[in-house]
């Protein structure tokens, strides 16, 4: 192992200390700041998330081969490239989408809490150590939970904390207790260095399967995957709306790049095993949440199961255990932000000035504010995997990678609980152009209409330019092999 | 004048559309203009089919005018026309009876373009039946017919009119049904619509193996051969598919009568000759017993219908089915004994039949609705005694009554007469019987008239019937001249018909 | 490249779509008018590519394409052939026809207008589609606009269901088939989407059996086969005129035609192999459907179950895999379109009028809108295949390949017209004619100048095509596309 440091090393977590700084300005900042000032820390947030996005894109691509730097701490590799891009434009989006009144007097705080945040899935992403993984899976949650619990008055906000929060700590007690036995029975911690000791035989597959399935609990939570789902509805219905959005998507985006990343690179050995776990996993999420979802009338509650659905079709892709599969994962988890952070956002809207988030709210929305009733259609139906937008392409490649890989049955059952899904999108697209009884069209800020935009925008793009994201995946794909 | 001589069919067959079409541009509040043009539109056909005969040669081809162009190339169907002998008279008959049918429906008063626009389509289409030679392109004008004809008794009918049309459409298109799926076994197991192509194939067919989709090849060729016979005797119609004429007859509008009477039922006839002879002779010959006995049936059964009816219109209707019994009875006659001389005498006896019943069951549709117009009722015995208020109607009446009876001197008499004499040495007890169904023919005939005209005045009538108009007059002139001519010189028409019969059989 | 005709009829629609939607809502003249213009310029094109194609030289032509995903095969590949080119310019009439319909529709125009031309461009992607990829994509593209449609403009008691119902059944034929066609993809190995690539992939004949039930199916329920039928009558019963225009005249043929195009070309051995179930399940939908056409009361649902009964002929003409019932079929296609179109237009007219579609209320009506009344006893007449208009030319040759396939299913499907001419007399008896109830006397009125326009010009087309079936081009264009079909699946 080569421990030596090189300066090249800083220029690969450039990014990583670009956000560090960042979250220190911030805090910085709002203790200037006063007043309706403080809504303008959301522009800087954004404005340093896209330096550090554009710094990240300029520095930090990865080089041929995948690096391990920092004595086997980090990998700069394309997984860790391509999964920065997309946290950097989820935290960017949730902060700027976060601006309101209603948490203005500690909207310094949020903004910082998401960046450190940011810098933990960051890392998850590039890590390649089990402790530095582990770190970086506690700098994530833990502004996550204090973020989830935000609105201290409102109870049902702090009981998302605390959900979260218990939840978190048993199922990364779990995982901990996977990442214990793999150092126990290889004596490392790196990854690919334990991958080695399983290639040459060291191992029993039983430890493997073991491990792996302790593992999988961990990371289920993180993705919100059945049967480690029962703190999502809750903790989406009770936490702050861009909060639901941020833990719905760039978080549940951090999980798969660990999970990815260390079931392809510690088990191949027992892959045939854990793609059948995750194959089952991939099942009961999807049947569970779309069947689930039915029967919901709060529409945070709703997307919250639909998100666990969602989290189904991704684990179809990492079932298929191959390139295209985990290709296709990367394409929809990168489709799946820009949509849920989308149709989160105009829940926060439309759960702020009416005031309920019962579907019932949403009567003449389409009405009220035509561009919003569209943008909203673009993020359900591409949730329902209806082109010309992106959930479309994200469904193909995934169940193409199941049926590429014989697993003709997940396909099967994917494109079925996709029609239960469309269902309830319907439903709600059918209150949003039911005429209402209001016809005030709802007053929105610049910032959010800003963030709303970047959403659409990125649907669309994702829903009929496939090809430079898709190569990206691919090339995602690729680093983890 | 070339192009005119070379088609000269598609002008008789297709002025009939162009001019309803043109109607369809008139004003609807012009009646004079309508009817006027209608009328003259009808004479044009008639015209030309006049040319038509001029330039036939009996002598000639068995086709003559012969058209072809390419229709359906994709399902080996062809646009091809021609006329025989048979069909040359029954066209001259279906453009004769047009024009004295439109003329006859300037009485109608209600929604007269579409009226006349139905009457001018429904032309075409009957033509089109004789003219065919393509037996996808027999089946599209057997079809085409039916609509209009639907519509006039649906829209302009009596007051079972709804009752009537639909049992009139149901029938005929059920009966078609064997005819369309006949035709495309056919079709499908020779390769061609082609009439004179199937001639040469169809009837001489050999399989290997003498096996048809899993049959026999006579068992499929007898179901074709009764599909085939079954759609042409609903349109005769043979006992015992002929309920529906009746109701349907009672209830169209008297022009429509005249033309279902003069024309539509002369369609099942000429698909008896035209298609049924021609191409399954051999299942003809085996079954033309049966075929017989329906026509005695139908001779004896008709003649009793009409003597049990009150309705003026029902009792001419009834008589049809009396008088196709005879064309019946000569057809088959025909099919058993293709090749001798009584064939040839009995079918020249159907095929003049045929023309002759064109004549007098539309005059006696005509009369009958001349009555009603001015009456408003058919009821026989609501009548009595009219002779002494209309003495020129009663005349006609008398004289149309018997050509229908077979007055000799008269046309009915002529064709009858050819009729017996073929069928008597081939199906003797048969034509004993129908002779016996003759005596019923007097009988209705003679109770029409005697309930109608003569007995006691029924004294409601005096006073509020007017005599017979100069339009009526003109409408049964014609007919009445074609009658007596044919009655006492038939030979310039039974040449054409006798040459046709003769080269076919 | 030459001029890009066939990328302009599908994106014209679409743009219109877009252009209407940036449009003020109370801009409603407006609205109208840009979805017109943009219908009739469609229709002017496609009527180009119509007369244009050279049939002689036939296959695929006015071809463009460029990548889309080339990593994976996926390409923007446009191209028409002798079934397709009918069904582009049929297409292109309902969608004309239909915004004619909807000139009077007060209710939201804009959106109205917008989602019309969004279907209009799915189907239209769909004809034009040489890349499996893209069928689904332009398929897909419509769910939402039909589904808005019907739950936002349609019939007030049953567009829930109705709508709900509609969307789910062909997003579940989609995907089904999707899944087929991923397999297709796959075992074919050749990293391609494109039909034309596959046609030559030479797969097992194990693989076609399995997965031609697949594909095949999922298309057929767009199409309508019985058992998964019952969307199209609720489906269109429950939209407004315009969009059962659409999706009876249109959308039912964009399932056949994916069926035949994808299922039937690509997996001929399937083809042969399942070729008697879907003889007899077409024959099912011929007689079933006109059945239960016969005992409705409701006008319109009369209408959407005659749909049903017709496109069991569709199934019937491409199980016979021969020339003759390929033939039909396409003609079929057409015509029916045409012909539902009409239909539901017409019923649409007397409801707007009557304010019911009972048949027991409405009656004689043909007194006070003689030309919709003229139109619907036309499309009648084609619908039980009188001759002379264009539902003869097309039923017959489908029977006369039955005939050479299965003769019982010709035998028994000929029933079911005449069952069809039974429930149209019926209803156009009830409806159109008898005495009209005294409250209708008053209130209804004839339709309007575009409404007649659009009855005149889509039956003037069934009769044109019914008389001269060679002669208006119809006939040999979809002969020249089935005779490709025909190399493929091996049949005379």
């Amino acid at each position: 192992m080569d421990l030596t440091f090189q300066p090249s090393m800083l220029l690969a977590i450039l990014p990583e200390l670009g956000l560090a700084g960042l979250a220190a300005i911030i805090l910085a900042l709002d203790l200037i700041a006063k007043g309706n000032q403080k809504i303008l820390l959301g522009w800087v947030t954004a404005g340093g998330l896209l330096v550090v996005a554009v710094m990240a894109a300029l520095f930090a691509r990865p080089a041929e081969q995948p690096q391990l730097i920092f004595g086997g701490m980090l990998r700069v590799d394309w997984p860790a490239f391509t999964f920065r891009l997309i946290f950097l434009l989820g935290a960017a989006v949730t902060v700027l989408l976060g601006a309101s009144e209603h948490i203005s007097k500690r909207y310094g705080e949020f903004c910082a809490l998401v960046v450190v945040s940011t810098l933990g899935m960051s890392l998850m992403a590039s890590a390649s150590n089990l402790i530095m993984l582990y770190l970086a899976i506690e700098t994530t949650s833990l502004p996550l939970y204090i973020l989830a619990g935000f609105r201290v008055l409102d109870q049902k906000s702090v009981e998302a904390g605390i959900k979260y929060l218990l939840y978190g700590a048993m199922t990364s007690a779990v995982m901990l207790y996977g990442f214990s036995l793999l150092w126990g029975f290889t004596g490392t911690t790196n990854l690919y260095e334990i991958a080695d000791l399983a290639k040459t035989g060291g191992l029993s597959p039983l430890v493997l399967g073991g491990t792996a399935m302790l593992v999988l609990v961990g990371f289920g939570f993180k993705i919100s995957a059945a049967p480690f789902h029962f703190w999502a509805p809750d903790v989406y219905e009770g936490a702050p709306t861009p909060v639901a959005g941020f833990l719905s998507t760039a978080s549940k985006a951090a999980g798969f790049a660990v999970l990815v990343r260390v079931l392809m690179a510690v088990f191949p050995e027992v892959a045939s095993f854990w793609s059948l776990v995750v194959g089952i996993l991939a099942a009961v999420s999807m049947v569970i949440g779309n069947f689930l979802a039915l029967a919901q009338r709060n529409i945070k509650r709703l997307l919250a199961y639909s998100s666990i659905a969602q989290a189904g079709y991704m684990l179809v892709g990492v079932a298929a255990h191959s390139a295209f599969g985990a290709a296709g994962a990367v394409y929809y988890l990168a489709s799946y932000l820009v949509t849920n952070l989308a149709a989160f956002g105009i829940v926060w809207l439309v759960g702020r000035e009416v005031g309920s988030d019962d579907l019932d709210a949403y009567t003449g929305l389409g009405r009220r504010n035509p561009t919003v009733g569209l943008a909203m259609l673009a993020a359900l139906l591409s949730l329902g995997g209806i082109p010309p937008l992106s959930g479309f392409f994200g469904k193909l490649l995934v169940f193409g990678a199941a049926v590429q890989a014989g697993q003709i049955w997940l396909a099967v059952l994917g494109v079925l609980t996709s029609v239960v899904g469309l269902y309830y999108y319907l439903t709600v697209l059918k209150i949003i152009y039911r005429p209402g009884t209001d016809e005030h069209a709802l007053p929105v800020s610049a910032s959010w209409r800003v963030a709303l935009l970047v959403c659409v925008a990125g649907i669309l793009f994702l829903g009929t330019v496939f090809a430079p994201m898709y190569g990206l995946s691919l090339s995602t794909a690729g680093g983890w092999f | 004048m070339p192009f005119i001589n070379a088609h000269l069919l598609t002008i008789i067959l297709f002025s009939p559309a162009v001019a309803a079409l043109v109607l369809l541009l008139l004003p609807r509040d012009k009646p004079g203009l309508l009817r006027w043009f209608t009328l003259a539109a009808s004479l044009v056909p008639f015209f030309f089919s006049l040319l038509l005969w001029r330039g036939f040669d009996p002598a000639g081809e068995k086709f003559q005018f012969i058209e072809l162009a390419a229709w359906y190339p994709a399902i080996n169907s062809a646009y091809h026309l021609g006329v025989d002998g048979i069909a040359l008279t029954m066209v001259i008959l279906t453009t004769l009876l047009t024009p004295l049918a439109v003329l006859t429906s300037f009485s109608i008063n209600e929604k007269i373009k579409a009226y006349m626009v139905l009457f001018l389509l429904l032309e075409t289409g009957m033509l089109g039946v004789f003219m065919s030679l393509d037996l996808l392109l027999f089946f599209v004008f057997w079809e085409v017919g039916l609509v209009p004809m639907y519509f006039l008794i649906n829209q302009w009918g009596g007051e079972k009119r709804n009752y009537a049309s639909l049992k009139f459409i149901l029938y005929t298109m059920g009966g078609s049904l064997g005819l369309l799926l006949a035709t495309q076994l056919i079709g499908v197991v020779a390769g061609t619509y082609d009439f004179q192509k199937l001639l040469s194939i169809w009837p001489g067919l050999e399989l290997p193996g003498g096996v048809l989709m899993g049959l026999p090849l006579a068992t499929v060729k007898s179901v074709a051969f009764w599909a085939f016979v079954i759609a042409f005797a609903v349109k005769v119609p043979v006992w015992p598919f002929h309920t529906w004429l009746p109701d349907a007859h009672t209830e169209a509008p008297t022009a429509g009568s005249m033309i279902l009477a003069g024309v539509l039922l002369k369609l099942g006839a000429f698909g008896f000759i035209r298609m049924v002879l021609p191409l399954f002779p051999a299942e003809a010959h085996q079954y033309a017993g049966w075929l017989a006995a329906l026509a005695t049936l139908a001779i004896v059964l008709g003649g009793l219908g009409a003597f049990g009816q009150d309705d003026f219109k029902r009792l001419v209707a009834y008589s049809s089915i009396n008088h196709m019994g005879f064309v019946v009875l000569g057809i088959a006659t025909a099919a058993w004994a293709a090749g001798t001389a009584d064939g040839v005498i009995a079918l020249n006896g159907a095929v003049l039949q045929m023309f002759n019943h064109g004549l007098y069951s539309a005059g006696m549709f005509f009369l009958v609705g001349v009555i009603y117009e001015r009456a408003h009722t058919r009821d026989l015995n609501a009548f009595g005694g009219l002779y002494a208020l209309l003495p020129v109607y009663g005349t006609i009446l008398i004289f149309t009554s018997m050509a229908s009876l077979g007055l000799p001197g008269l046309n009915g008499f002529v064709s009858e007469f050819l009729v017996v004499r073929g069928a008597w040495p081939v199906f003797t007890a048969a034509t004993a019987i129908s002779m016996v169904g003759l005596f019923f023919t007097g009988a209705y005939t003679l109770k029409a008239l005697w309930k109608v005209l003569h007995g006691p005045l029924n004294p409601k009538w005096s006073g509020h019937l007017s005599e017979i108009d100069l339009r009526e007059i003109a409408v049964i002139a014609p007919l009445m001249v074609m009658i007596l001519v044919i009655g006492v010189w038939p030979a310039w028409i039974l040449d054409v018909i006798n040459r046709a019969v003769s080269m076919w059989f | 490249m030459s001029f890009p005709i066939l990328s302009l009829i599908i994106f014209l629609p679409l743009a219109a779509g877009l252009v209407i939607l940036a449009l003020p809502a109370e801009r409603k003249q407006a609205v109208r008018i840009i979805a017109l213009t943009a219908a009739v310029l469609d229709l002017v094109l496609a009527v180009v590519v119509f007369i244009a194609y050279d049939v002689a030289q036939g296959g695929y032509q006015f071809v463009e394409r460029f990548w889309w995903v080339k990593q994976l095969g996926i390409s923007y590949y446009a191209g028409v052939n002798g079934i397709s080119t009918p069904l582009v310019l049929m297409g292109a009439l309902v969608v004309t026809s239909g915004v004619m319909i909807s000139w009077r529709v007060e209710e939201r125009p804009r959106e109205f207008f917008a989602y019309l031309m969004f279907l209009g461009a799915s189907v239209q992607g769909v004809f034009c589609s040489l890349d499996l990829f893209m069928v689904f994509f332009f398929f897909e593209l419509a769910v939402f606009p039909k589904y808005l449609m019907i739950a936002l403009w349609g019939y007030p008691k049953t567009r829930d269901y109705g709508s709900m119902k509609l969307t789910l059944y062909l997003f579940l034929g989609s995907v089904v088939s999707l899944v087929g066609v991923l397999a297709m993809y796959f075992a074919a190995g050749q990293n391609s989407f494109d039909m034309l690539t596959l046609e030559k992939a030479g797969f097992s004949r194990a693989f076609q059996q399995t997965w031609f039930l697949v594909v095949f199916g999922g298309f057929a329920i767009l199409g309508g086969i019985f058992p998964f039928h019952s969307w199209a009558p609720d489906g269109h019963v429950a939209a407004p005129t315009a969009v059962s225009m659409l999706l009876a005249g249109v959308e039912m043929k964009v399932g056949a035609f994916a069926a035949l195009r994808v299922a039937i070309m690509l997996l001929p051995d399937g083809a042969h192999f399942w070729a008697p179930l879907i003889l007899a399940l077409g024959t099912v939908n011929v007689v079933y459907g006109a059945l239960i056409a016969l005992i409705q009361t409701d006008f319109k649902y009369v209408i959407g179950f005659s749909s049903v009964s017709h496109m069991g002929l569709v199934l019937i003409g491409f199980a016979t895999l021969n020339n003759e019932g390929l033939l039909g079929a396409g003609m079929q296609m057409f015509s029916h379109g045409i012909m539902t179109a009409l239909f539901f237009a017409v019923v649409g007219m007397v409801y707007d009028r009557a304010h019911t579609r009972n048949i027991g209320e409405l009656g004689g009506l043909f007194r006070k809108m003689p030309v919709a009344a003229v139109g619907f006893i036309i499309a009648g007449l084609v619908s039980m295949g009188m001759p002379g208009f264009s539902g003869f030319v097309a039923e017959f040759p489908i029977f006369m390949g039955a005939w050479k396939t299965l003769p019982l299913v010709a035998i028994i499907a000929v029933l079911g017209v005449i069952v069809t001419a039974g429930y149209i007399l019926l209803v156009v008896g009830r409806v159109f004619f008898g005495t009209i109830p005294p409250k209708l006397d008053e209130t209804v009125g004839d339709v309007s100048l575009m409404d007649k326009l659009v009855v005149g010009g889509l039956a003037a087309l069934m009769i044109l095509i019914g008389v001269f079936p060679t002669l208006s081009k119809m006939a040999p264009l979809i002969q020249s596309g089935v005779t490709p079909i025909l190399a493929l699946v091996g049949g005379a």
